[in-house]
């Protein structure tokens, strides 16, 4: 109910020229308008620009005037011919709706993007595709604006001639809501964005992050699916980040994450799911982090802690099925842990309050000379680190004192 | 005369090999220890599967399970098999075969109800429970076969040990001690050998230790036909660039297939060499 | 006919068999005798291909025998204290050993007298000791050989299936046939033997008729011919000492 009405609202404050008895120009075959630019450049503030189905190959479209609706019919076709930049958006309240936009081409020198928006506020980019594009969606310096239900198709070229598909730069308060992004470098890409909403989106087979930000402070994360992608997620250098429902799967490679946390910290991460990855969970240099509800299931290693890691607090997690639930490079680990689900704990309940009566130590031995010397991973699953484990569990001298006191009887709902 | 050939079947063309394959199979078909050895396999399998929870970790654990008890049960019990024989062994020698064929024969005799009773033991339950087959195939098969090549490689061994020493507590030390050293032992000096090297580059000389054990070239087949992400992180690609593409499980499984030819053969010498 | 010649063993630097040549002949009982560990079942190990000489040939009629050892097709052998395989029924035994000879003819004499078709179906592992022993006996006999070499043969027989077994080996003998017995009851040996080979320490004392023995120890029976030989042994050693 309150985000249907966030929803109205927004819709509300988007379409401030409604009421302006709004000019509407019409471009197409038989139209008043052939182009765009044309059309465009006609426009007054607060003007509607109705584009019929064609392809349209026209200059990069400039749009300096506040207020305007661009609006396609039938997915009429921006083409960049491979050559440049489609739409550029320098002016508040400009709204883009309804195009294919496709085939920027590759540029070394610059980051040539689809449709870029340049110190401006309160855009709108919805209900779009893009194909072929080096950068799909860039902002920058563009506070305010929404970017929802896209659909981005990259060239899917690797990381060095590729761009990302929603990159935001200096720009606060970015909503970006239901979008799907995949074949890009980075799905979605926030550097010095404060305040952004990323909701619903699926950032998917990406060359390197999913998700890709750095000193972007006091962002919210809800509900979105980072699927596949070469590299994972990574999250570095921010304060204040919820990250809430999200899954985070299939990040696959020596130098994969599914979620990588690099100097983070006041944040939460609730109810997530981390799946069938190399590595579930990055913490390095991340401090006071709230880690409830979230479920890691199949991975290598569900969470890996770094030294540097300080006052991570884990509640209320699942662990099941990792090869390694907890690993350290470090003999004291100053995070917690209290009550989580951890399927390799068999431990019992005598006085039955659904927690269990002996302590749970994540940490293998193995885990921990393993994190020493890589290679040692060869003996995945050898009996011997049975043994290891089990002589260090009775007598344990190496493995940092790091336990969860009341693990949990039954996973968590 | 006509009575006679009733009451003992005249035969059918068979090599002296066969003949006592088949009384060695026969026999060992009806052996209470054998038939437990089945019913324990698939009692873990069933269980594994009841409380075990996803495929994957089922077959993990199944891994895990065949690494420890095939070795186990095929040096023990082939170390006890061998002495039990001993005289049925010294009745075939009175016979006019080559002791060549007779090894083999009793070779063959040992392995095969073994392989056998893992294969159904591990085999039924997932049949049965039918799921697992469409999840990992190749790493179910790979099971398959590394539990027969086991089987074949650690009876193999208990022949040599038990065709080596006449003294059966002896025999049953040094199986017991063989088991100890291929499923811990070795792995823990590895391990030693890593934690005290470790500045080196050590992925090629692991590789040729890996070579070196066959219970670790029978784990490294099965992990890596088993797409789990543990295996695809750092270990995904030291596996891979170890193990990996077509010629790493073929690379593995013809060493574990060699590694059936050194105990045999040891096995073999001393069958032909020695005194009864 | 059996020559061993200069037949020598040794286990690690234990000397079992010294230099031992022996002649068996067909159409005679040789008595094996000598005290425990003089190296009797070695020596019938030897002639089986068992065991392997460290020197010394076996001939059989003039021709060494060979490595394969189909010359064992000619030999029936009843072990000391026979097994087989314990699950294996009576009657599996039996064809098990009939397919190895393809071709042979049966002789199922001593089967039948042994009455072992009542077992036929009995795993051998549940037999006693004494229908184990029959069950070897009549394997010795199965086809007929040439030569038959019986460890301690009566031992676990009841007196009936005993007179069985002595019948047969005397109408072995006059067939033609080579027989070979050890066994520490010297009673009954005496009853069968014509020949007698006396191995202790792994030398033949004496070998020869059992005629001759008695004329040279002067006695009558061979228990107290043995415990001459054995007793002059003693003397001898006492006399080098």
């Amino acid at each position: 109910m309150r985000r249907l009405l966030a929803l109205a609202s927004l819709i509300a404050a988007l379409t401030p020229s409604a009421s302006l008895a709004a000019q509407e120009l019409v471009v197409g075959a038989g139209a008043p308008f052939q182009t765009i630019t044309a059309a465009v450049a006609a426009a007054k503030p607060g003007s509607t620009i109705r584009v019929r189905s064609g392809i349209y190959r026209e200059p990069t479209i400039v749009i300096r005037i506040a207020g305007i609706r661009l609006v396609g019919e039938g997915w009429p076709v921006l083409d960049g011919e491979g050559a440049r930049e489609i739409v550029n958006i320098r002016a508040d309240d400009v709204q883009v709706q309804g195009f294919e936009l496709r085939n920027t081409g590759v540029a070394h020198m610059e980051d040539r993007a689809a449709l870029r928006v340049i110190e401006a506020s309160r855009c709108t980019i919805a209900d779009n595709r893009f194909r072929q594009t080096l950068f799909a969606v860039y902002l920058q310096r563009a506070h305010d604006c929404t970017i929802r239900n896209n659909d981005i198709i990259g060239a899917g070229g690797g990381e060095s001639n590729n761009g990302n598909g929603v990159h935001l730069w200096h720009s606060t308060g970015v909503r970006v809501i239901g979008n799907s992004i995949r074949g890009q470098r980075d799905g979605i890409y926030f550097e010095f964005s404060r305040g952004a909403v990323a909701e619903g989106n699926r950032s998917e087979g990406n060359a390197r992050y999913g998700l890709h930000f750095m000193f972007s402070d006091s962002c919210t994360y809800t509900g979105n699916a980072f699927v596949a992608n070469g590299a994972g997620v990574a999250v570095m250098y921010s304060k204040g980040i919820r990250m809430e429902r999200n899954e985070f799967r299939d990040a696959v490679g020596s130098a994969a994450y599914a979620l990588l946390l690099k100097e983070i910290t006041d944040g939460a991460l609730i109810e997530n799911k981390f799946l069938n990855s190399s590595t579930g969970l990055y913490l390095e240099g991340a401090s006071r982090l709230e880690i409830r509800g979230n479920e890691f299931r199949g991975n290598g290693w569900a969470v890996r802690l770094m030294a540097d890691a300080l006052d991570n607090r884990f509640i209320g997690n699942q662990f099941v099925s990792n090869a390694f639930d907890v690993a350290t490079n470090s003999r004291t680990v100053r995070s917690s842990f209290d009550g989580n689900w951890w399927d390799a704990y068999r431990g019992y309940d005598i006085d039955r309050d659904g927690r269990g009566d002996v302590p749970f130590r994540p940490v293998r031995f193995f885990a921990l000379v393993v994190e020493k010397h890589p290679e040692a991973l060869l003996m995945l699953r050898s009996p011997v680190t049975s043994v290891l484990d089990a002589a260090e569990r009775v007598f344990p001298v190496l493995t940092p004192p790091l336990a969860d006191e009341r693990p949990l009887m039954r996973p968590p709902q | 005369m006509n009575a006679a050939t009733l009451t003992v079947p005249a035969p059918r063309a068979a090599s002296p090999l066969g003949l006592v394959l088949r009384a060695g199979v026969r026999d060992l078909a009806r052996n209470r220890w054998l038939l437990a050895y089945g019913i324990a396999l698939a009692g873990i399998a069933e269980l594994l599967f009841v409380f075990g929870g996803a495929g994957q970790q089922v077959l993990l654990s199944l891994l895990n399970a065949t690494l420890l008890l095939v070795p186990l049960v095929a040096l023990v019990f082939g170390t006890m098999h061998v002495y039990a024989s001993r005289e049925f062994i010294e009745l075939l020698l009175s016979q006019p075969l080559p002791r060549r064929a007779i090894f083999i024969g009793l070779y063959l005799g040992l392995t095969l109800p073994l392989a056998a009773a893992f294969v159904l033991g591990v085999g039924i339950p997932l049949l049965l429970h039918g799921t697992l087959s469409a999840a990992a195939p190749s790493a179910l098969l790979a099971l398959a076969v590394v539990g027969v090549l086991l089987t074949a490689i650690f009876a193999a061994m208990a022949m040599a040990i038990a065709l080596g020493s006449d003294d059966r507590l002896k025999g049953m030390s040094l199986s017991l001690g063989a088991w100890f050293l291929f499923t811990i032992g070795y792995d823990g000096a590895v391990l030693a050998v890593v934690s005290m090297f470790g500045d080196w580059p050590l992925e090629k000389p692991l590789l040729l230790l890996m070579l070196g054990n066959p219970v670790d070239l029978a784990r490294v087949l099965v992990l890596t036909g088993i797409d789990t992400a543990a295996l695809l992180g750092y270990t995904g690609a030291l596996f891979r660039r170890l193990f990996g593409g077509a010629l790493g499980p073929s690379v593995a499984l013809t060493a574990l297939a060699l590694w059936t030819v050194l105990p045999v053969s040891i096995a073999r010498r001393r069958f032909l060499r020695r005194d009864f | 006919m059996i020559m061993l010649d200069s037949i020598r063993k040794a286990f690690g630097a234990r000397p079992v068999l010294d230099g031992v040549s022996l002649a068996l002949e067909p159409g005679r009982i040789s008595a094996l005798v000598g005290p425990n560990g003089s190296g009797k079942t070695t020596l019938i190990k030897c002639i089986l291909g068992l065991a392997r000489p460290d020197a010394g040939r076996l001939l059989l009629d003039g021709t060494p025998a060979d490595a394969d050892g189909t010359y064992r097709a000619r030999i029936g052998y009843a072990p000391q204290a026979p097994h087989f395989p314990a699950n294996l029924a009576v009657g599996e035994v039996f064809a098990m050993l009939r397919a190895l000879r393809p071709g042979a003819t049966a002789d199922e004499a001593l089967l039948e007298e042994f009455s072992l078709r009542a077992e036929w179906e009995t795993p051998v592992g549940t037999l006693s000791g004494g229908w184990r022993q029959k069950v070897s006996l009549a394997a010795a006999w199965l086809f007929k050989p040439d030569v038959l070499i019986l460890d301690e043969p009566t031992a676990g027989l009841d007196p009936i299936a005993a007179g069985l077994l002595k019948h047969a080996i005397r109408s072995a003998r006059a067939e033609g046939r080579t027989v070979l017995i050890t066994s520490h009851i010297l009673s009954e040996l005496e009853e069968l033997a014509d020949d007698v080979a006396f191995l202790t320490d792994g030398r033949l004392r004496f070998a020869g008729s059992v005629q001759a023995l008695l004329a040279e120890t002067g006695t009558r029976r061979l228990e107290p011919a043995i415990a001459a030989l054995l007793r002059g042994l003693k003397v001898a050693n006492g006399g080098a000492r």
